[in-house]
């Protein structure tokens, strides 16, 4: 059976991991690499790496960084953050990233989407979405890290998304992103329905139980989370083993 | 020394990684003229089938692999696409597989999956071993591998079938028939269970 998967996400600036995050068994924290080895020993089934800095100058530290990401650590991993061309994403898959993931860049250009796809192959283009509920009780995307609202309905643009190629998407719910109150299980139980390809969840999780029920209701493929990882609330170890006495079919 | 063929297919760095971290002479051949001291060789491929084929056709080396495993005896892996092409066909594509094993590529059924058919078959899944090898010691079946495909290697000989999976139905994950192995998954992908079997390939004695 496949696995549903559970996903770390690091977010990096300039090389290194953003969040203070407090761990015993590993030198440098603040080192991405020795974090990414860390989560993959634990049974992180992918990783993913979101690199806020995301301007041009800091692009070689970013694929050195992947580079180092790919001589340690052998599951796949996603990088993100402010890529907008085939040349962007060439770099990273040439120094080892498996999959790359987009959101402004192809809301702006859709056709970035059918480039990516038509050169690398639908199945390392992951298209991030962000969204928002709002009071009419429509999810709107929004672009820029949150910043920026749009007109568009999450659906319709997840939907043109992967007619273009995108291979797999990885929605956040604002309303629910930071809350720890649990995933947005409507929105991603729709995509994940709807759409045939990979959803997968992020935005809320903050207990094991969220986590069975973004997989059980929400439908989704995959979840991801950051900060109850980095801090210790949740341990992957336990996790899947929860999980898997819920009846859900993960990889232990 | 394990070859790992570089025809421009295939996460090739991925898997000196793991070979360099195990200290297990390796290296990346780039032309035929890098076989050198040779004992294993490895086959990468991702993409399409008859892109797949079609650059190793035009890499010049056919020939050298053909006289190493079919004359030799040396052991081959051939890993996700790298492993289809060990087939006769594909119902992917137009062009003749090595045909080293004897089956043919199938797509993978959407009508029989259940809940939602998704396609590619993306993610970690279980195998079950069918006819066991040296290959599989050590491997945890419930762990399984990193997946990644839409079609499917669906042997001729059930013998030929070394390990199994489902996603909708059942299908052959890998395939070995004397010295040449196929693995469906990406054991570069794959965390312990991946290196288990690289380093099994490494150690593998074809007698």
């Amino acid at each position: 059976m496949l696995a549903k998967r559970i996903i770390p996400c690091l977010d990096i600036k300039d090389g290194r991991t953003v969040k203070g995050i407090n761990f015993e068994n590993i030198r440098d924290a603040g080192d991405p690499v020795e974090l990414g080895a860390l989560y993959a020993r634990q049974g992180a089934d992918e990783l993913v790496f979101l690199d806020i800095t995301a301007t041009n100058e800091k692009r070689k530290t970013l694929s050195e960084l992947v580079n180092r990401i790919s001589h340690h650590i052998n599951i796949p991993f996603t990088v993100g953050g402010g890529i907008a061309s085939v040349d962007d994403v060439n770099v990273l898959l040439q120094n080892g990233a498996d999959k790359i993931s987009v959101n402004t860049a192809a809301f702006k250009r859709p056709e970035l989407l059918k480039e990516l796809a038509g050169e690398f192959g639908s199945q390392c283009v992951v298209l991030a979405i962000d969204t928002r509920m709002e009071d009419d009780g429509e999810w709107y995307v929004y672009l820029n890290g949150g910043r920026v609202r749009t007109e568009t309905k999450c659906l319709d643009w997840a939907q043109q998304a992967v007619a273009l190629g995108a291979g797999e998407i990885l929605l956040t719910s604002m309303n629910h992103d930071g809350t720890k109150k649990g995933f947005a299980l409507d929105i991603t139980g729709t995509l994940a329905s709807l759409l045939p390809v990979p959803v997968i969840a992020s935005g809320g999780g903050g207990n094991m139980e969220h986590f069975a029920e973004v997989f059980a209701e929400g439908k989704a493929d995959a979840a991801l989370a950051a900060s109850i990882f980095h801090f210790k609330e949740v341990g992957i170890p336990e996790l899947k083993t929860y999980l898997s006495e819920k009846g859900i079919n993960v990889r232990i | 020394m394990v070859t790992i063929i570089n025809y421009g297919s295939g996460n090739v760095r991925a898997i000196a990684n793991i070979y360099e971290r195990l200290r297990i002479e390796h290296s990346i051949a780039s032309r035929p003229e890098d076989f050198k001291d040779t004992t294993k060789i490895i086959l990468p491929g991702v993409g399409a089938f008859d892109e797949t084929m079609s650059m190793l056709n035009n890499s010049g080396f056919v020939d050298i692999l053909t006289e190493s495993v079919i004359l030799k005896k040396t052991p081959v892996l051939g890993i996700c696409v790298g492993m289809q092409i060990l087939a006769e066909s594909s119902e992917e594509g137009e062009l003749k597989g090595l045909g080293w094993i004897g089956g043919q590529v199938k797509k993978i059924d959407k009508n029989n999956i259940t809940n939602k058919p998704k396609i590619p078959h993306l993610g970690w899944n279980s195998v079950k071993i069918k006819n066991d090898s040296q290959i599989l010691q050590g491997i945890n079946e419930e762990e399984g591998f990193y997946f990644v495909h839409s079609y499917y290697f669906e042997c001729t000989d059930e013998k030929n079938c070394m390990t199994e999976s489902f996603y909708g139905e059942h299908f052959t994950s890998s395939v070995k028939k004397d010295n040449i192995i196929g693995v469906q998954f990406h054991p570069e992908k794959s965390h312990q269970n991946g290196i288990t079997l690289l380093k099994n390939f490494a150690e593998f004695q074809y007698a």
